[in-house]
C-alpha cells in the first residue's frame, strides 16, 4: 500500500510547493530553502539542521519502531522562537514533532509524515523554585535527574521515576508513571501549570500564567487535557510540578511466595493496611531466574515482592513488622530488609537490573516491554493467562510489574531478524492489550499509545470518545499538523488513500503533463476518462474544475485544441501557490 | 580521645552550571549563579557521618569559610548529619583571595582549639582544582595523612586507609590524630532529607573570625588574567596519505 503510493509520488511530475492536507516535503525542494531560512532567520544557523545523522538522532526513540527521521530539525532557545517556527510551520503547513529526550517507548518521536522536529533540550533552565510551597516550574531541556539533583540542597525532590533519565515535559506528554506511582502519584497528578505553544503559535497557559495552587476547581481542567497528548495538541514548554520532601527514612524489602495470587493477595492486604508503602514490585519466576542468573544471586525462583517504604525513622520498624506478618499469612518466606544505603541496593538491585537480566537471557536480541494495567483484583488472573500464553507461543517474556498499581510489563526478548518470531510477538502483544480491556483495564499503564496501540485506543474508550478527542483535537490543531500519524484514525490514512486513488483514477481528467500537486495520487499511465454531464466547465467529483474547451490525451475523449487552461485542483488552490 | 572529627566543606557553583568567564577577564560569573557544597565535601561529611552512625567517633563538626552564605552549606551538612557547625567569616577581598593556604592554618588552628582527632576533606575542590588543602594542614598540625581516600576503616586509635593512586590501590595504616581527604569512590553521600533540614535549623553554628585564631589571611597570590579555553576549530579531511603528510608539514608537526 505505501510502496504503491511510494511509486505514484515519485511517477508524478514533482512541484516545489507544498501540498495542504497532506505532506509530501521533501529537503531537496526550492519551497524548503525559503523556509530553512525562515527557521534560521529565527534560531541562528546553529539552531537549524538538516544533517541526516542529526535527523535520524530525531526520528528514533528507545522503541522497536523503525526510525522515521524529519526533514529538518530546529533548536529553540526560548517560547519565543518556539512560538515563531510553530506560525512559520503553520503557515506552510509542515507537520511539527516535539522532541524531548528521545527516550519514549512507543514510537512517539518518529516523523511519519516528515516535517519540522522541535528538539527542545537548549531550554534546560529550572526556574521559579518554590520550597515551602512545593512547586517548581522548568522548561524541557530538564530532565528527572537533573532536577533531583539541583533539588539536592532543599530536601525535595520529584517522585515519579518511569526509570530513564526523561524530559519533565515529556514526561507530561505521555503522562508518565513509575515505580513511585503506588504513593505519590503519576504525572497526571503532579503536574500543576503547563504552557503550551499551539500549532498556530499561540502561547497557552492552562492554569493561568504563573499560577501554582495546590488545588483549584476553576473551569475546566486543561492540563490534564495536554498531559497525556503525546504531543498531538501542542508544544509543552514549562511545566509546573510538585515537589515532596525526601523522606527521613527508607527501607527496602524483600520476600518470595509461591505463587502469584499470594503476591498480589499480600499487596491487597498491605495496602488496605494503611502502610505508607512507595513501591511495590512484582516480578515472576522466569525473571528472577534471569536476575540469579545475570547477577550471581541465589533468590527462591518463585514469585517476588519488592517493596520500599518510606516515613520517619521511628515508624519503619513498625511498618516493616506490619508487613512481615502480612506476607507470613499469604503464605511468603525468605522476608529480608534493609535500612542502610548498601543493603539496601544490594538487595533492590534484581529489581534494578531486570532490563539486563532479560536481555542476557538471549544475546544478541531486542527487548520490548508490553504495557499493561487492570484493576488490582484481577492481576492475578491476568498475569496466569499471559504466562500460558507465553510458554504457548514459546515466546521469552520475564514479567515485571508495578503491582500496587495492577501495571505489569512483559520484557519480551525477541530476534528482530525472524519474521515468524516477530509475528508471534505481535499477535501475543494485541491478545494480552485486549484481555486488560476485557478486564476493564487499559491497554497502557504508562508508555502511551504511541504508534502501536491506536486502534487498541479505539477498542478501548469506544467510538464516541474517539470522536470527542477529535472534535478536541479538530479545535486545537486544525490543520492537523502537531504530530501527525499518531492521531487516532491512523489506520485510514491507507485506506483513504486507496479510495482517492479509485476515485480519482476515474474521475480527474486533467492531462498528466499539466502541474499538479505532489499529492495528486493520479498515474502516469493511462486510464479512461468520464465527465459528469457535457456542460461547460464540469467538475469531477473531487471539485476540479475543467473547461470544456481542452484537450485530453491519453485514452480521454478528445476536443477542440485550445490553449491549456488553468486546472483548478481543489488541492492546489488550498495551496494559494501560481 | 575526644572523638570529634572536623569537617570541611566549601560553598562552590554547582557542578551542573555552565561557568562563564566575566566580560574584564578577572574572574568567573558568580552572582546569580547556583551554588551548593563541593561535591568531594558531600563524600567527606558522609564519610563522618558513617563514622558517627557506626558508633566509632562521638561528634561531626563542620567548618567552612566564607561569607553569610556559606551558612547554608552549612546547614546542609548539618542536614546530613553533623552535629555542629563553625563558620569562620571571611568577606570580600580577603575571600576573593582566599586559597588552599589560608584554609589549611585556619583548619590547623581550629583542630587545636577543638582537640579534633581525625579531619576529613574533600580531595579537591571543584572550582580551583588545588588538591592542596589536606595536605597543608596535615604538615602545619604535623600530623600523618591519607589522601584520594577510597577506603577508610577506623578502629582504636588506628585508621587503615585505602588510597587510589597512579598505579592502583595502596594501603596505609596511620596513628590517629590524622587527616583524610575522600575521593570519589569512598561512599555515595545521602540527599539531605526534608526532616533534616527542618531539624538541622535548630543546630547550632558558631562565628568565629580568622584574627580570632591568629591567622593571617592575606594572599601571596595575585590572578593576573582568567581566559575560557579556546574554541574547538573543525578538523579537516584529507583524500590520500601524501595530503596528510603536507599538511602535517605545513603545521610544522613534522
Amino acid at each position: 500500500m505505501t510502496l504503491f503510493r511510494l511509486v505514484l509520488r515519485f511517477a508524478s511530475p514533482r512541484l516545489p510547493f507544498i501540498c495542504g492536507g497532506c505532506r509530501t516535503y521533501s529537503a531537496q525542494t526550492g519551497a524548503v530553502e525559503r523556509v530553512i531560512s525562515s527557521f534560521r532567520s529565527v534560531s541562528g544557523d546553529e539552531g537549524v539542521s538538516v544533517g541526516l545523522a542529526v535527523r535520524e538522532q530525531h526520528g528514533r526513540d528507545e522503541s522497536v519502531h523503525s526510525c522515521r527521521p524529519p526533514d529538518v530539525v530546529v533548536f529553540p532557545r526560548s517560547v519565543e522562537e518556539v512560538s515563531a517556527l510553530a506560525k512559520i510551520c503553520h503557515h506552510h503547513q509542515l507537520p511539527i514533532i516535539p522532541f524531548g529526550t528521545g527516550t519514549g517507548l512507543e514510537g512517539g518521536v518518529g516523523a511519519l509524515k516528515g516535517g519540522v522536529c522541535f528538539s527542545l533540550r537548549k531550554m534546560e533552565q529550572v526556574l521559579d523554585l518554590h520550597e515551602e510551597d512545593f512547586d517548581v516550574t522548568v522548561e524541557p531541556g530538564v530532565t528527572r535527574k537533573s532536577l533531583n539533583s539541583y533539588l539536592r540542597d532543599t530536601g525535595l525532590w520529584f517522585p515519579v521515576d518511569p526509570g530513564a533519565d526523561a524530559s519533565l515535559c515529556g514526561m507530561a506528554a505521555t503522562s508518565a508513571s513509575g515505580t513511585n506511582a503506588v504513593r505519590y502519584g503519576t504525572m497526571r497528578e503532579n503536574v500543576l501549570n503547563l504552557e503550551v505553544v499551539l500549532a498556530d503559535g499561540t502561547i497557552l497557559h492552562t492554569a493561568g500564567k504563573g499560577r501554582r495552587p495546590r488545588k483549584t476547581s476553576a473551569g475546566y481542567n486543561l492540563t490534564n487535557l495536554f498531559v497525556g497528548s503525546e504531543g498531538t495538541l501542542g508544544i509543552i514548554t514549562k511545566a509546573t510540578l510538585r515537589l515532596y520532601g525526601i523522606p527521613e527514612s527508607m527501607v527496602s524489602a524483600v520476600c518470595s511466595f509461591p505463587s502469584v495470587q499470594s503476591a498480589v493477595d499480600s499487596t491487597v492486604q498491605i495496602l488496605q493496611a494503611g502502610v505508607p508503602i512507595a513501591r511495590i514490585e512484582f516480578l515472576d519466576d522466569v525473571m528472577i531466574n534471569a536476575c540469579n542468573r545475570f547477577n550471581n544471586l541465589s533468590y527462591a525462583v518463585t514469585p517476588t515482592l519488592f517493596l520500599e517504604f518510606h516515613g520517619s525513622s521511628k515508624s519503619m520498624e513498625e511498618q516493616v513488622s506490619i508487613t512481615e506478618e502480612i506476607t507470613r499469612d499469604n503464605g511468603g518466606s525468605d522476608f529480608a530488609w534493609a535500612e542502610d544505603e548498601e543493603t539496601r541496593s544490594r538487595l533492590w538491585k534484581a529489581r534494578h537490573d531486570a532490563w539486563y537480566a532479560a536481555l542476557a537471557l538471549r544475546p544478541g536480541c531486542k527487548a520490548y516491554s508490553t504495557d499493561v494495567c487492570v484493576p488490582i483484583s484481577r492481576l492475578p488472573q491476568i498475569i496466569v493467562e499471559t504466562k500460558e500464553d507465553l510458554i504457548r507461543n514459546n515466546i521469552t517474556g520475564p514479567i515485571a510489574g508495578h503491582v500496587g498499581d495492577g501495571n505489569f510489563h512483559c520484557l519480551i526478548v525477541l530476534d528482530p531478524n525472524d519474521p515468524d518470531e516477530v509475528q508471534r510477538v505481535h499477535s501475543f502483544t494485541e491478545r494480552l492489550a485486549r484481555r486488560a480491556l476485557a478486564m476493564d483495564g487499559t491497554c497502557t499503564g504508562e508508555h502511551g499509545i504511541g504508534l502501536g496501540k491506536r486502534d487498541l485506543l479505539k477498542e478501548e474508550v469506544g467510538p464516541l470518545a474517539i470522536e470527542v478527542m477529535q472534535g478536541l483535537k479538530a479545535t486545537l490543531d486544525p490543520k492537523k499538523l502537531m504530530n501527525p500519524g499518531k492521531d487516532r484514525y491512523g489506520l485510514w490514512i491507507g485506506l483513504q488513500s486507496v479510495v482517492y486513488i479509485l476515485l480519482v483514477y476515474r474521475m480527474c481528467p486533467a492531462p498528466f503533463s499539466s502541474p499538479r500537486p505532489l499529492c495528486c495520487p493520479r498515474p502516469l499511465f493511462p486510464i479512461s476518462f468520464r465527465t459528469q454531464g457535457d456542460r461547460t466547465g464540469s467538475k469531477c467529483r473531487l471539485n476540479t474544475h475543467v473547461d470544456k474547451n481542452t484537450e485530453y490525451v491519453e485514452g480521454a475523449r478528445k476536443r477542440d485544441v485550445f490553449p491549456k487552461p488553468e486546472i483548478r485542483c481543489w488541492w492546489f488552490w488550498r495551496e494559494g501557490a501560481g | 580521645m575526644s572523638g570529634r572529627v572536623l569537617v570541611g566543606v566549601k560553598r562552590v557553583i554547582d557542578y551542573a552550571v555552565k561557568i562563564r568567564v566575566k566580560p574584564d577577564h578577572t574572574g568567573v560569573v558568580t552572582d546569580g549563579v547556583k551554588h551548593s557544597m563541593n561535591p568531594f565535601c558531600e563524600i567527606a561529611v558522609e564519610e563522618a557521618v558513617k563514622l558517627k552512625e557506626k558508633k566509632l567517633i562521638k561528634e561531626v563538626v563542620a567548618v567552612s569559610c566564607g561569607p553569610q552564605q556559606v551558612q547554608e552549606t552549612i546547614r546542609t551538612a548539618l542536614a546530613m548529619g553533623a552535629d555542629r557547625g563553625i563558620h569562620v567569616e571571611v568577606s570580600g577581598k580577603d575571600y576573593e583571595t582566599l586559597g588552599p593556604l589560608q584554609v589549611s592554618k585556619i583548619l590547623a588552628a581550629l583542630a587545636k582549639k577543638e582537640q579534633a582527632d581525625l579531619i576529613i576533606l574533600g580531595k579537591q575542590a571543584i572550582d580551583d582544582d588545588c588538591n592542596q588543602t589536606g595536605q597543608m594542614t596535615a604538615a602545619l598540625l604535623d600530623w600523618p595523612q591519607g589522601t584520594f581516600a577510597s577506603e577508610v576503616t577506623l578502629d582504636a586509635d588506628k585508621l587503615k586507609v585505602v588510597r587510589e593512586i597512579d598505579g592502583g590501590l595502596e594501603t596505609i595504616k596511620i596513628k590517629l590524630p590524622a587527616v583524610v581527604t575522600a575521593d570519589l569512590r569512598l561512599n555515595t553521600p545521602r540527599y539531605a532529607t526534608l526532616p533534616n533540614i527542618m531539624k538541622a535549623k535548630k543546630k547550632k553554628i558558631a562565628n568565629v573570625k580568622p584574627a580570632d585564631l591568629g591567622v593571617d589571611v592575606s594572599s601571596r597570590l595575585e590572578v593576573l588574567k582568567v581566559d575560557e579555553p579556546p574554541q574547538r576549530q573543525a578538523g579537516v579531511k584529507v583524500e590520500t596519505v601524501d595530503d596528510l603528510v603536507g599538511k602535517l608539514k605545513e603545521a610544522g608537526r613534522i
